[in-house]
């Protein structure tokens, strides 16, 4: 079967505004969300301490509140329901620094009024490691963006580079910007999943870009706009079809994985769609906006091929000249 | 008729898989032997620790340790000096014979990595900065060695002890169920476990309670408090006798008197001729047995102590003596951990996240194995026999580096599945595109693998470089999503782009003779254009 005519060409140049125009609407969205919002970094990056109650029935939540929120050692706490109603998390910002004590069991007294529950996970993150956490995670994003910055724009130019690295934080934005919006928790799980988005995102820039970069030398098509058309829409059923396959196991992931891995799905089903359409129009157009010139790169190719043409040659010679 | 072709792809191909299915075996079906990948305490339940070396408090007893090896040198050979006064960074002394310093320098001279400053008759000495990154350094590597000893002995089930970052580290123990469990394993690990055996300042014992610590610093003394019962205090010399890198072994045995538990160690041979000395000349007087600074008893010296023995009474129960004497046995940390990080998942969540996310993992699998058979026909299947190899081989080469599957882990191996699914989707468009424009089928699996190539390796090169940052500056389960992710791209490099290759190669023959490109394929080539590209 075939789902999209590969001998049409969809005038992705023609509806660009469109998508520009939405683009813009969910990065300035998410840049407001970030700032009025503000992020909720999780106990892996802020420290603090976590536990994680099951109860039987329905969670007692506004009890729980009241029971923790009358105790100075827990003036910071925050109770939420957690994947179902059964169960909650409670957080809070102290982190004990000695060894033996056990917030599982301290909570687990302090609350043992509210009904039956077990404790299914306490975390305590001290504030010196969710600091590393946080500079590492930085530093991990930074030096893959440059890392691949350098990677494409020696194997392309550098306008696909810039290109393809606007297209990426243009999809980082939005994916924080939902994250700050829905208020989810950063941790290392959502911090894996941003970088997932990057390198899914990517990889659709790169097959786009591959395209481009075949056609300019393949055809003898001069007008940028319409050779990004024809790249476009012959790698359509590509994008679409694994796209479509990636979902899937992503909406699995979300619908079927659990609690611990909810967040981490849903951040992945946005990226991917975000992901994908950012590479048919921001990526490529990245290139119109930076006035990326065929001849130019024609050139470019030209002139590499004569200087590997050159360097046989004087092999040759030289090889000659010895023997 | 032409025989089937077995080309070096297939050969390959198949290696693989006979690789992967061996070494993918012992994790599916849990066998005793072989090597598995172990999942991680994310899915498995149990305590996970991230501990911090107090480094400074490592040069503290370093110091202090030096100190008192030089005051009992200094005893012995009869040498008088004042004014000894421990710092944590240096100690210092005056001696009052002018004629005995370069009997002094010879004994500091034996001593490496002093920084001595004298000033007239006064010395002071600390560590030069060579000798304190050393002793960090080995404070750190025997706290992780010592950690791994004391679990070992414990008898958890395999508590890993491993070193993180530049000072932390980090352990984990898989299954510790009850709440009991955990706090044994952590009083354990926290134990110092540090024996000094010092000598009671008799005549201001008297002052137990009413001496400031400044006041009792000024004598050289310092007050501890008695390990039972916090109000007894007693005052000792600051310079410990003997210190506890001198002990070689500690048991539990019972009081014959009282009939309770009490350890008794045995010191080496510097040890025992510095604690006979001291107890030869001591009699009479009272000697305190300390542990992690707390008195357990002070027992009155009756007679020289020869052979290096002796024993620490205080009320333990036995599983406590028993516990102390594991900690004093596989030695002391010489520098106190603090808790950095501690996270403990109860096993019935781990048993709930590694069921559900099975059943999305295999749920996710069945359905793209279904979409890519309905769109692209045999070529669908071809696609999904590689698809099936990448992930036993992702589980094999997982399990021989022995590592720990974790969620994210879980989540890369989705990823990499939707990677490889991508190099056959890409493959399997641009071989339609070649039939479309009238290529025949034997040039159309070529020129579709030739022409999809860059951009697969392009792709697949990012995705390494972006893991292998990952892997860097990551921690924890960032690295093992890093390191799954980077297996998974050469697994689909082998399978998805060889492996097919050479499935396709294999049946050649068969598919130009059919000719029937919707079944091989899952598209029927309506008419050519363009027939002479």
């Amino acid at each position: 079967m075939q789902i999209f005519d590969k001998e049409k060409k969809y005038n992705f140049m023609g509806v660009r505004h469109i998508f520009l125009a939405i683009s813009l609407f969910l990065v300035l969205g998410s840049i407001v969300s970030i700032f009025t919002k503000g992020i909720n970094y999780g106990i892996d990056f802020a420290g603090g301490t976590l536990v994680q109650i099951k109860y039987d029935k329905a969670a007692p939540i506004s009890q729980i509140r009241e029971t923790l929120d009358s105790l100075e050692a827990f003036k910071s706490v925050s109770v939420t329901e957690f994947g179902s109603k059964e169960e909650v998390t409670v957080r809070y910002s102290g982190s004990n620094d000695s060894l033996g004590a056990d917030p599982g069991k301290n909570i687990a007294e302090i609350l043992k009024d509210t009904g039956n529950f077990e404790i299914r996970m306490v975390s305590i993150v001290g504030p010196k490691v969710g600091g590393e956490l946080r500079k590492k995670g930085i530093m991990a994003l930074s030096v893959s963006l440059i890392l691949i910055l350098i990677y494409i724009a020696f194997r392309f130019e550098w306008r696909f580079s810039l290109a393809a690295i606007v297209a990426e934080i243009h999809d980082v934005i939005i994916a924080i910007g939902v994250i700050s919006f829905f208020q989810i928790d950063v941790n290392l799980d959502t911090l894996a999943a941003i970088l997932t988005i990057i390198g899914y995102s990517l990889n659709d820039t790169i097959i786009v870009f591959d395209r481009i970069r075949e056609n300019i030398q393949d055809t003898k098509e001069g007008d940028l706009a319409t050779l990004i058309n024809s790249s476009l829409s012959q790698t359509l059923s590509r994008t679409i079809l694994t796209s479509f396959t990636t979902l899937i196991a992503v909406v699995i992931l979300f619908v079927f994985g659990g609690d611990m891995i909810h967040d981490f799905s849903f951040i992945m089903l946005i990226g991917v769609i975000v992901g994908t359409l950012s590479s048919i129009f921001i990526g490529s157009q990245g290139l119109l906006w930076l006035k990326f010139s065929i001849k130019d790169y024609r050139e470019m190719l030209a002139a590499k091929k004569k200087r590997e043409k050159e360097k046989e040659r004087m092999r040759a010679m030289y090889e000659k000249g010895v023997v | 008729m032409k025989k089937s072709k077995i080309t070096y792809r297939l050969v390959v191909f198949i290696l693989t898989f006979v690789f992967a299915l061996a070494f993918s075996m012992p994790s599916f079906l849990q066998t005793e032997g072989g090597k598995k990948i172990s999942l991680g305490l994310d899915l498995q339940g149990g305590l996970h620790l991230l501990l911090g070396v107090e480094t400074d408090k490592a040069i503290e007893s370093k110091i202090k340790s030096i100190a008192s090896s030089i005051s009992y040198s200094a005893n012995k050979d009869d040498l008088l000096l004042e004014k000894f006064e421990i710092k944590p960074e240096f100690f210092k002394f005056t001696i009052l014979d002018p004629d005995e310093m370069n009997k002094f320098d010879s004994i500091l001279k034996k001593i490496e990595g002093l920084k001595i400053d004298k000033v007239e008759l006064t010395y002071q000495v600390s560590l030069t900065d060579a000798e304190k990154v050393a002793t960090i350094e080995h404070a750190i590597e025997q706290a992780v060695k010592t950690i791994r000893n004391r679990l070992d002995q414990f008898g958890l089930s395999e508590p890993s002890v491993t070193r993180q970052g530049e000072g932390d580290i980090l352990v984990e123990i898989p299954g510790v169920k009850t709440g009991d469990d955990e706090k044994r394993a952590l009083d354990l690990i926290s134990k110092s476990a540090h024996l000094q055996l010092m000598a009671l300042d008799d005549k201001r014992q008297d002052q137990a309670n009413t001496l400031s610590n400044e006041v009792a610093a000024a004598y050289g003394d310092i007050i501890l408090k008695d390990a039972k019962n916090e109000n007894i205090k007693y005052v000792v010399k600051q310079i410990p006798v003997l210190d506890g890198e001198m002990l070689v072994d500690a048991k539990v045995a019972f009081d014959q008197n009282t009939n309770q538990p009490i350890i008794n160690f045995t010191l080496n041979s510097q040890g025992a001729a510095i604690f006979g000395d001291f107890t030869g000349e001591n009699v009479g007087k009272r000697l305190a047995i300390v542990l992690d600074n707390k008195v357990y008893s002070a027992p009155r010296i009756n007679e020289r102590i020869g052979g290096g023995s002796g024993q620490i009474s205080g009320g333990f129960t036995l599983e406590e003596a028993a516990d102390v004497a594991i900690a004093l046995r596989s030695g002391a940390l010489l520098a106190p951990v603090k808790l950095l990080e501690k996270r403990s998942i109860g096993p019935s969540l781990g048993k709930e996240s590694i069921e559900k996310s099975t059943i999305a993992l295999v749920g996710a699998f069945v359905l793209i194995f279904l979409f890519m058979v309905f769109y692209y026909g045999i070529a669908g299947i071809i696609a999904d026999v590689a698809l099936v190899v990448n992930i036993l081989f992702l589980v094999s080469i997982m399990s021989l580096f022995g590592a720990t599957l974790t969620l994210p882990g879980m989540a890369g191996i989705v990823l990499t599945v939707g990677m490889a699914v991508d190099a056959n989707v890409i493959i399997n468009e641009r071989i339609r595109e070649i039939l479309r424009t009238g290529g025949s089928i034997r040039s159309a699996i070529e020129k579709g693998y030739a022409n999809a190539m860059s951009a697969i390796i392009d792709a697949n090169l990012t995705t390494l470089i972006t893991s292998a940052a990952l892997y860097a500056y990551g921690t924890g389960p960032i690295k093992g999503f890093a390191v799954t992710m980077s297996i998974g791209i050469v697994a689909s490099m082998i399978t998805a782009i060889l492996g097919t290759h050479g499935i396709f190669d294999l049946f050649i023959d068969k598919m130009e003779k059919s000719k029937n490109t919707k079944l091989w394929f899952g598209y029927k080539v309506r008419k050519a254009k363009n027939a002479n590209i």
